[in-house]
């Protein structure tokens, strides 16, 4: 009798299945821990939020797939001085504190910013960035660097064979290789932006002008906060996540995956990129660029003459902020390494389902569920750490999942027939191939973690307090300059991280 | 002869937790503005700490409405012994949750109004009002103001204590016509903010001609900042009061104590500390009076006050009203 042959799982199994549990846990549980007493009905004004809140997200991620494209493109097939730097400073605006990233815009876009004061000199009517088209401008702000950054990921995962063999063929490049690369990136690339635009909270009321602009964040917030309504913020978390699942199965309906084969990871070399198209994406990189750090360098700015100003506290919450950025770091980067190797289900959800939580219920219901047992500011920097690291999963998968499968595809069959499975696998395979979405996943938690002012207001005794939460807290007591210091540092330190784990990742490849 | 100097070792080493364990520890609970350096929290940590043989321990959550939301999560288990920053907007919202004991107190106030809620005690209070750039004009009251173009940034009353403080000020001051005060001024409102910081530095970023405040904004400038480039606006209906309590945690360790803590608060190694670090009036003037170049708390006029129970029960309509009119 034969044996049917069974496949040898590649990857160990357990740690993945142990990411998942942990993201179901502090997403999904976290609710429940909220919710279980029971709710009110969900009324007009929720509902009017919950479409405020589609549509605007839609838009945005709209809007950012569509310049991230271009932008992209111009940046995979260009080799210009400094373009190695100009990419690591075209992902500041994602890791920003919400807070800092709206002070810069507004200093370029707001009613005294360098753009109205501009048109007020050619004799132009000024420009408002209040209302619908604020929060749709400062969503895309945010994401549009991250898109382009996946798109580009995109782009440098096309073997140089391909474009070598379609040198040669005289093949249309664009039909061949990058449109297929976008039909398969670009849905799950929107899918995550159109979650975390859904998610906002600070934008959507800072920049909305008004109630108009409610997100359902926002009413998550007001539940918790002024009613202390559980039930009702519990209701509000899961409409945000059947939200966030219709737009993860249409995501899955559209994406198709595709095989390139692997290549020998040699330098990408374009022959399909002369003439007009040189200067497209000058074009493109120009705008992208000016966008992207005109605001940067007004809070650069701003910032310096605050730095005398501020106390030394500061420093000491950004020792203790880069410590968490660190833990959560490695823990985000073994939980999505083994999330994309394991594959399938459960990787996914742990591409969705965090943008979906609210971090509002997710700090809350943790509280819940931990106070009974221990102080929470026991916990504080090991929980902050742990969620900041599950809430970086999305970006470190959506980076490492397509990664991951063509790694199985290309090198499975050969891995299974030396005997390399298992540990063996991930650290002689898996790693060193998988390097580079590694170090940029890597590098996103900790500049995400960095920034993050989430959980650790619950948690956080005073003594505790990290950089984000110190320089809110200078500019509750009408320290703003000592807060514009803060706020540089915290810039600083953000790009610095994310630059040192992305360019590890990076070395010795030619990106 | 070494087993001597372990042993010493080890009685030092416990006896300095057991010293520091004789001493019972106060737990306040109080806003994040309060605790900081520049806040009334050290100075009053060290007065209070010199008469009561204790350890005064500050703990900073948010602000006032998160202060509250937060005692509600921790329920009958939490470590506080005081709650200290909640204004009379929240009061019905804080009694009814049923985390705080009466304070026994016969307390002898300089308010403008009459006080006798047996459960929270008052410590400072303030006027909102709005604040400018010296020089702008200055609209006399809500209904010039929206006929004006000034532009002007305001706090989301869901979310923020000063926003509910203009809610309730335009509702003691238009009631019926509050609803037309606020379409009239929808198109001055540049936007709203989830909170007072926010508001503020948009403001002073140049990015509203007016944020609304508190009368006393003007002095952190002048004093502080010795920036007299700040004007305040005084209204002729009225500016609205706002009063900031504290009270007993009922299920509090240290009643005694407590108790202590909330007649400490009104005397002068608490009340002087408070015109320069939190900005408000003392709820029980100084012997010497407010510092030089002080706000003057008589000079917005009439005092607007809603009693707890008259902002309780304006409060859902109010919002509801509010969030029609900005969202035409």
């Amino acid at each position: 009798m034969a044996r049917r042959a069974v496949a040898i799982a590649l990857e160990p199994r357990w740690p993945g299945a142990v990411a998942a549990g942990l993201v179901v846990f502090l997403t999904l549980g976290t609710v429940v821990a909220v919710g279980w007493r029971g709710g009110r009905e969900l009324g007009g004004t929720d509902w009017a939020a919950v479409r405020f809140t589609v549509v605007q997200a839609f838009v945005s991620a709209l809007l950012s797939v569509l310049f991230a494209i271009p932008v992209a493109r111009a940046l995979a097939r260009r080799r210009f001085f400094g373009r190695s730097a100009l990419i690591t400073i075209l992902g500041a605006p994602f890791i920003l504190p919400v807070i800092v990233a709206i002070l810069g815009l507004l200093a370029v876009f707001g009613r005294s910013g360098v753009v109205n004061v501009g048109l007020e000199v050619l004799g132009l009517p000024p420009v408002s960035i209040y209302g619908f088209q604020g929060v749709v401008l400062a969503h895309v702000f945010f994401n549009l660097p991250l898109a382009t950054r996946l798109i580009l990921q995109g782009w440098l995962a096309i073997p140089a064979e391909r474009f070598r063999l379609a040198a040669s063929l005289g093949a249309p490049v664009r039909r061949v290789l990058e449109w297929p690369m976008l039909r398969a990136q670009v849905p799950g690339i929107f899918v995550t932006i159109f979650l975390i635009c859904l998610t906002s909270f600070a934008v959507a009321l800072t920049l909305g002008g008004g109630p108009r602009s409610t997100t359902v964040e926002l009413a998550i917030y007001q539940a918790l906060r002024f009613d202390f309504d559980l039930a009702a913020a519990a209701n509000l978390a899961v409409i945000q996540f059947v939200l966030c699942g219709l737009a993860a199965c249409l995501a899955w309906w559209v994406a198709v995956t595709h095989a390139l084969g692997a290549g020998l990871d040699r330098a990408v070399q374009r022959w399909d990129s002369g003439g007009m198209s040189r200067v497209w994406d000058a074009v493109w990189i120009t705008l992208a660029a000016a966008f992207l750090m005109v605001p940067l360098v007004m809070i650069v700015w701003r910032g310096v003459g605050g730095l005398a100003e501020m106390p030394t506290t500061v420093w000491v919450a950004a020792g203790r902020s880069i410590l968490v950025a660190v833990l959560s770091t490695l823990l985000a980067t073994g939980m999505a390494l083994m999330l994309a190797l394991r594959g399938g289900f459960w990787a996914g959800a742990g591409a969705a389902l965090p943008l979906a939580a609210s971090s509002l219920v997710m700090g809350t219901g943790l509280f819940l569920i931990v106070f009974p047992y221990a102080r929470p500011s026991d916990l504080a920097l090991i929980v902050t750490a742990l969620v900041n690291a599950v809430m970086s999963l999305p970006f470190a998968l959506r980076a490492l999942i397509p990664a991951a499968n063509s790694l199985r595809e290309d090198y499975g069959r050969l891995s299974r027939g030396l005997g390399l499975t298992g540990w063996a696998y991930v650290r002689i395979v898996a790693v060193p191939r998988l390097r580079r979405p590694l170090g940029f996943a890597a590098g996103l938690a900790a500049a995400l973690s960095m920034g993050d002012l989430g959980v650790i207001t619950l948690f956080a005794a005073d003594a505790q307090e990290t950089l984000p939460l110190a320089m809110y807290r200078l500019m509750g007591s009408y320290r703003m300059d000592a807060a514009a210091g803060a706020a540089l540092i915290l810039v600083a330190i953000s790009l610095a991280l994310f630059w040192i784990f992305d360019r590890g990742g990076r070395l010795g490849a030619d990106a | 002869m070494k087993t001597l100097t372990h042993v010493a070792g080890l009685l030092i080493a416990t006896a300095i937790p057991a010293v520091a364990q004789d001493v019972p520890v106060l737990t306040v609970y109080t806003y994040d503005s309060f605790v900081t350096d520049w806040g009334p929290g050290p100075a009053i940590e060290a007065a209070f700490e010199e008469v009561c043989a204790c350890d005064l321990q500050f703990s900073g959550n948010g602000d006032g409405a998160a202060l509250l939301a937060r005692l509600q999560l921790e329920g009958p288990r939490s470590d506080a012994d005081v709650m200290l920053g909640i204004d009379t907007n929240l009061i019905v919202a804080a009694r009814e949750t049923g985390v705080f004991a009466d304070h026994g107190l016969s307390v002898d106030l300089d308010l403008p109004v009459a006080w006798d809620d047996p459960m929270f005690v008052p410590y400072d209070y303030g006027y909102f009002a709005f604040v400018g750039n010296a020089g702008d004009a200055t609209p006399a009251n809500f209904e010039e103001l929206a006929a004006s173009d000034l532009k002007i940034v305001i706090q989301d009353p869901r979310s923020s204590t000063p926003g509910l403080g203009l809610l309730m000020w335009v509702e003691a001051a238009y009631g019926e016509r509050s609803g037309e005060i606020w379409e009239g001024l929808a198109d001055n409102i540049v936007t709203v903010t989830p909170g007072w910081s926010e508001a503020y530095g948009l403001f002073l970023d140049g990015e509203a001609d007016l944020v609304l405040s508190y009368t006393t904004s003007e002095s952190y400038h002048l004093i502080a900042e010795d920036d007299a480039t700040k004007q305040t606006l005084v209204f002729d209906e009225g500016h609205a009061m706002q009063i900031e309590v504290a009270a007993k945690i009922a299920t509090t360790d240290q009643p005694e104590l407590a108790d202590e803590f909330l007649a400490f608060m009104l005397t002068s190694g608490f009340q002087d500390v408070i015109p320069t670090t939190n900005w408000m009036f003392p709820a029980v003037t100084p012997e010497g009076g407010l510092p030089d170049g002080f706000a003057d708390p008589n000079a917005i006029g009439q005092a607007l006050y809603l009693t707890p129970d008259a902002a309780a029960a304006a409060r859902d309509e109010a919002i509801a009203g509010w969030r029609a009119a900005l969202s035409q």
